[in-house]
């Protein structure tokens, strides 16, 4: 039998504003437990909810984004459950009416196919608390920081198949918020957390089968272990004449496997019903133009404005977009050194190797954009060589200075003067007699080859400062003769 | 309409009370008493009815993103009936 | 002097006949004397009371004062009081003790009123006779075998037996307005939105709203006028000025049209409620106004109605009583599961755990449209009926409850009879209108009273006809045996 599989995901991003949705409490990561918990946090009795406008401006920013439907009107629901890291026995949440309807991504797969997936909805939504399991003697500690962190729900359509696809789809879901700065995209934080809805069916078949909910994803890599996992176990059940069982399950990413939960809300009777303390949210064209006009621009066009402004390949285009700091830290440097496609080589080879190997986020980086752009600059300008440039970054990366500075206090700088490479050809060419005459004597085609012997030698003797295009020029002219 | 005990048991578990049996019983008869009353409501045709789901004709008001809360753990914690570093204790969750 | 009103003894404490502490002395006297009998606190905060009242007539004598400074009140226990227990009438808060202050209380302490204590009350504000406190029941001053109406019951009794000046109430269905009926006082409640419920223990969101209880619609206008206001901290504040209540006292009720609910004077009113209301509405007539006729064709399932709304914004409310973070927690609980259950049906009492499993049933999956949907809809027709009736009225009336104030027990077994106590008053708090109960004529030597109710925000209009009716009648100014 073949399987398809169908993944549709749940993805909870932690919105980027300083206050929590419901409460002026800070919404700072890593503080002392429940020293960012107050009493709306902490659902003291007769305490009110009141609506943080940045996290409404943020839901709104990505419904443009996806080019989704923002609604006029959405409303707050109670979703009601017992559970610790939920003070109110509540979460304040949106059902019937999301402040962002239906929209759409658009994805690429490996082979640079595109694929369109559907979001079916975006809504707000207040974060849990956390659960600590350490030892207090057989108890579980509760931590109410992360209580009321606003969250934007976003639901995607079932449209993946495969766990590839839901990777990308994942990850362009990522980048957008990202990019738009509604999310800080701290995953180890838990500022991206993703839901894999996932279950297969016979290739062909116009209906779904039973669904899975992997809950609780933090990293792209689990989620794609996960789901892989996920439609072998479904396959080896069905195949073994079971059936699968809707239920939700977590990714164990120790063992690589998904275990059923023991049954968190066995009855799973949430009883939704709208909010009375929140009155309905309304949504004019003013406010949406207001949102619009901060919207910063979205991957799809920077990529496509990479291509033609600055005629990057597609493939660089994608890697330099793939987020905000990295293309921003690109544009700046590109302006400074005046060659956008020796920059790009520069950001995606030299400089990433060096983030890679040290672990550092671009932002971070020793070396900054305009410390770059002028580096290269001094390559196009022909103060140095490319295979110079490359000692003089890794000394600016170590903290001794600007590109000049490093040039300049090494005495880097590339001889140009015709008349000292002239002496430099001269001497090489007197020193090897026999290699002129080989060269001379070659069949043309194996010529340019061959001079890269003398080229070598003259570099050598000039510690890699002479010009490599003139004396290249120079061999030939007197090779040649 | 009528309620019965197991009717009862199953809301019970959802609002987290525990009742005894013979409480079980006593409620499914109040209960149905009151949802009897509560039956009235089906003399009136509402098909074409907007629901009211509040009696005010406002729209959510919207605060500034901005932190106004400091600190009071130790405050708020003075009623807690059991507290560790700073935690609330519950017995043990299992995930 | 304990038998003035608030406006008398504001105006003796300007004329520096009387000064606060004074005043707040003989009030906690007469509580210590006499609330014995009728179980009207829960909390009596003497030594913080006599530091207000020392502050306020600091204030008076820098010439800072308003009507309210240094005047003793009691706040009902549903208001969070800062480091003052804050019970709401069940065990399950018992040893609760406020981190903070709600605003109707923050907003009566900065106009200088001084807090007695705290008030009996039903659990969780949910009953109408005040047996359902966790405290014992409240017994009423002008018959101790009867009860004071509920669920503000003990502010009811305190402000008619003379215990305090004035007294903070709310009104869910009819918990100022039924108490202040069966207690011969006069109760407030106010347009929905236009106290801030921060601080107030919710019973059910969208129809709770604090008001005054106090001994004449003159003295609810400032008392009105200190609590009201708009509240950043209530997404459902009403963001509009307070109007100016008591300079409305003194408009003419000539030619206002009161229209008197048809539905609500027939069958199920007792005859001698019934005469009362007509002797007050002839007494209305005289000074000018037209009496007419008007019908609430739903009103009459304003009970059924609510029974669903409430309950299912209550089962949602009481949640956050877990036994995790404040209030009652078990012994020894074996597994979460064990500390909720236990805590929540240890702390709370019958009638709570009653309207949390008809809350739950009516929200659970598959009852929703049929319940909840459906009385959101009977809702809204009842709102339209009163739309409807204001085109032909300026201000509604009727009795306030079918009958006189029942004997203790007599309703307990039943808990439907005791919810069509609130007959008459629920259908206002399904709209989100203003009304109040003021003292008609007494029946059989217990008080009856006259309900009137507003257009959304004309409580000015209401405390007006009700002052008017009282300058020209003493039904409001008699007081039980033994609390004169």
């Amino acid at each position: 039998m073949q399987w398809e599989t169908v993944i549709g995901l749940e993805i909870h991003t932690q919105l980027a504003t300083c206050s929590k949705i419901f409460s002026g409490s800070s919404t700072a990561f890593g503080a002392a437990p429940n020293t960012q918990a107050s009493l709306i946090d902490l659902a003291m009795p007769g305490v009110l909810p009141v609506l943080n406008r940045d996290a409404v401006r943020m839901a709104v920013r990505f419904g443009k984004a996806i080019d989704a439907q923002v609604a006029e009107r959405s409303v707050f629901a109670r979703k009601n459950y017992f559970y610790p890291d939920l003070p109110k026995g509540y979460q304040i949440s949106q059902y019937e009416l999301p402040i962002v309807g239906e929209g759409a991504v658009e994805i690429r797969l490996e082979d640079d196919v595109c694929k369109t997936v559907g979001v079916t909805r975006a809504h707000l939504e207040e974060d849990a608390g956390k659960s600590l399991h350490e030892d207090f003697q057989g108890l579980t500690g509760i931590d109410l920081n992360r209580a009321g962190t606003p969250l934007l729900e976003i639901v995607s359509e079932p449209d993946m198949r495969s766990a590839r696809e839901a990777v990308a789809y994942a990850k362009k879901i990522y980048q957008i918020v990202t990019y738009i700065g509604i999310c800080d995209g701290n995953m180890q934080e838990g500022s991206f957390r993703m839901d894999a809805n996932v279950s297969i069916r016979p290739k062909g078949q116009a209906e779904f089968g039973t669904r899975a909910e992997l809950k609780n994803i933090n990293s792209f890599r689990f989620l794609e272990k996960a789901i892989n996992f996920e439609v072998e176990r479904q396959i080896e059940v069905l195949e073994d004449g079971g059936k699968v069982v809707q239920e939700t399950r977590l990714y164990d990413a120790n063992k690589d496997e998904t275990r059923s939960m023991r049954s968190k809300e066995e009855a799973n009777d949430y009883r939704y019903f709208p909010d009375p303390d929140l009155l309905p949210v309304e949504i004019d064209q003013a406010f949406i133009d207001e949102v619009v006009a901060e919207m910063p621009e979205l991957p799809d066009a920077r990529r496509a404005r990479f291509e033609a402004g600055y005629g990057l390949s597609a493939y660089d285009a994608d890697v330099l977009t793939s987020s905000r700091t990295q293309a921003n830290y690109f544009e700046t440097a590109a302006q400074i050194a005046g060659d956008a496609k020796l920059t790009a080589n520069w950001v995606m080879g030299e400089l990433a190797a060096a983030l890679n190997k040290t672990g550092a986020e671009i932002d971070d980086s020793p070396v900054d954009a305009p410390a770059l752009g002028q580096l290269v600059a001094r390559i196009s300008d022909n103060t140095i060589s490319g295979k110079i440039a490359k000692d003089v970054f890794a000394a600016m990366w170590e903290g001794e200075g600007s590109a000049d500075a490093v040039i300049e206090a090494k005495g880097l700088k590339q001889i140009t003067d015709s008349g000292a490479i002239e002496a430099l050809v001269d001497e090489v060419l007197a020193a090897n007699p026999g290699q002129v005459e080989n060269y001379r004597a070659a069949d043309p085609a194996k010529q340019p080859k061959m001079l890269g012997f003398f080229v070598g030698q003259i570099m050598k003797k000039s510690q890699g400062k002479a010009n490599p295009q003139q004396v290249n020029a120079l061999l030939r002219q007197k090779l040649g003769a | 309409m009528s309620l019965s005990s197991d009717d009862v048991a199953k809301i019970a578990h959802l609002a987290r009370l525990a009742l005894e049996p013979n409480e079980c019983e006593t409620l499914g008869r109040e209960l149905s008493k009151i949802l009897d009353l509560v039956a009235q409501m089906d003399e009136v045709e509402t098909a074409s009815v907007m629901p009211m789901a509040h009696p005010l004709e406002m729209a959510q008001r919207l605060r500034p993103d901005e932190v106004g809360e400091s600190d009071r753990r130790a405050r708020y914690q003075a009623n807690a009936p059991a507290v560790e570093d700073g935690l609330f204790l519950v017995p043990k969750v299992i995930e | 002097m304990h038998d003035k009103t608030l406006t008398q003894l504001a105006a003796a404490m300007s004329a520096g006949e009387l000064s606060s502490v004074e005043l707040t002395h003989l009030m906690l006297q007469r509580i210590a004397a006499q609330d014995a009998a009728l179980n009207s606190f829960v909390s009596v905060t003497e030594e913080a009371a006599l530091a207000q009242a020392k502050v306020a007539d600091e204030r008076r004598a820098a010439g800072d004062a308003g009507p309210l400074t240094g005047i003793p009140i009691a706040h009902k226990d549903i208001f969070c009081t800062q480091d003052v227990l804050t019970s709401c009438g069940s065990r399950m808060l018992e040893n609760f003790i406020a981190p903070y202050d709600a605003t109707v209380v923050a907003n009566l302490q900065a106009a200088g009123a001084v807090m007695l204590g705290k008030t009996n009350m039903d659990e969780f504000a949910m009953g109408s006779s005040n047996e359902t406190s966790y405290f014992g029941p409240v017994r009423n001053p002008w018959d101790t075998e009867t009860v004071p109406g509920g669920s503000s019951g003990g502010s009811a009794a305190a402000v008619a037996a003379r215990l305090c000046v004035a007294a903070t109430g709310t009104d869910t269905g009819g918990s100022i307005r039924q108490p202040a009926a069966l207690t011969g006082i006069t109760g407030l409640k106010p347009t929905y939105g236009r106290c801030s419920r921060w601080g107030m223990v919710a019973f059910a969101s969208s129809l709770d709203q604090a008001g005054p209880m106090t001994r004449s619609a003159e003295d609810a206008a400032l008392m009105l006028a200190g609590m009201a206001g708009f509240d950043e901290r209530d997404s459902t504040s009403a963001q509009r000025p307070v109007d100016d209540y008591a300079a409305a006292l003194s408009n003419p009720v000539k030619g206002v049209r009161i229209g008197v609910v048809q539905e609500f004077m027939g069958e199920g009113l007792a005859a001698g409620v019934a005469s009362s209301v007509t002797a007050a509405l002839d007494e209305l007539r005289r000074l000018g106004a037209e009496i007419v006729e008007v019908s609430l064709p739903n009103a009459g399932l304003s009970v059924p109605a609510y029974y669903v709304v409430a309950p299912a914004e209550c089962s949602s409310n009481l949640a956050r009583f877990d036994g995790v973070r404040y209030g009652h927690r078990c012994a020894d609980p074996s597994d979460l599961e064990d500390l909720y259950k236990r805590s929540r049906s240890e702390g709370f009492g019958p009638e709570v755990k009653r309207r949390i499993m008809i809350g739950t049933y009516a929200l659970s999956a598959g009852y929703y449209d049929a319940y909840y949907l459906k009385a959101q809809k009977v809702r809204q027709l009842i709102a339209k009926d009163f739309r409807q009736a204001f085109e032909q009225c300026d201000v509604i009336a009727s009795p306030t409850t079918p009958d006189t104030a029942f004997r203790l027990g007599d309703k307990a077994d039943d808990p439907v009879s005791m919810y069509l106590q609130d007959i008459y008053t629920i259908a206002v708090n399904l709209a989100g209108l203003p009304a109040l109960s003021i003292p008609a004529p007494a029946s059989g030597g217990m008080p009856v009273g006259l309900q009137l109710i507003g257009e959304v925000f004309d409580e000015a209009r209401l405390l007006n006809v009700a002052h008017q009716l009282q300058s020209v009648t003493d039904w409001h100014q008699q007081a039980p045996a033994g609390f004169e």
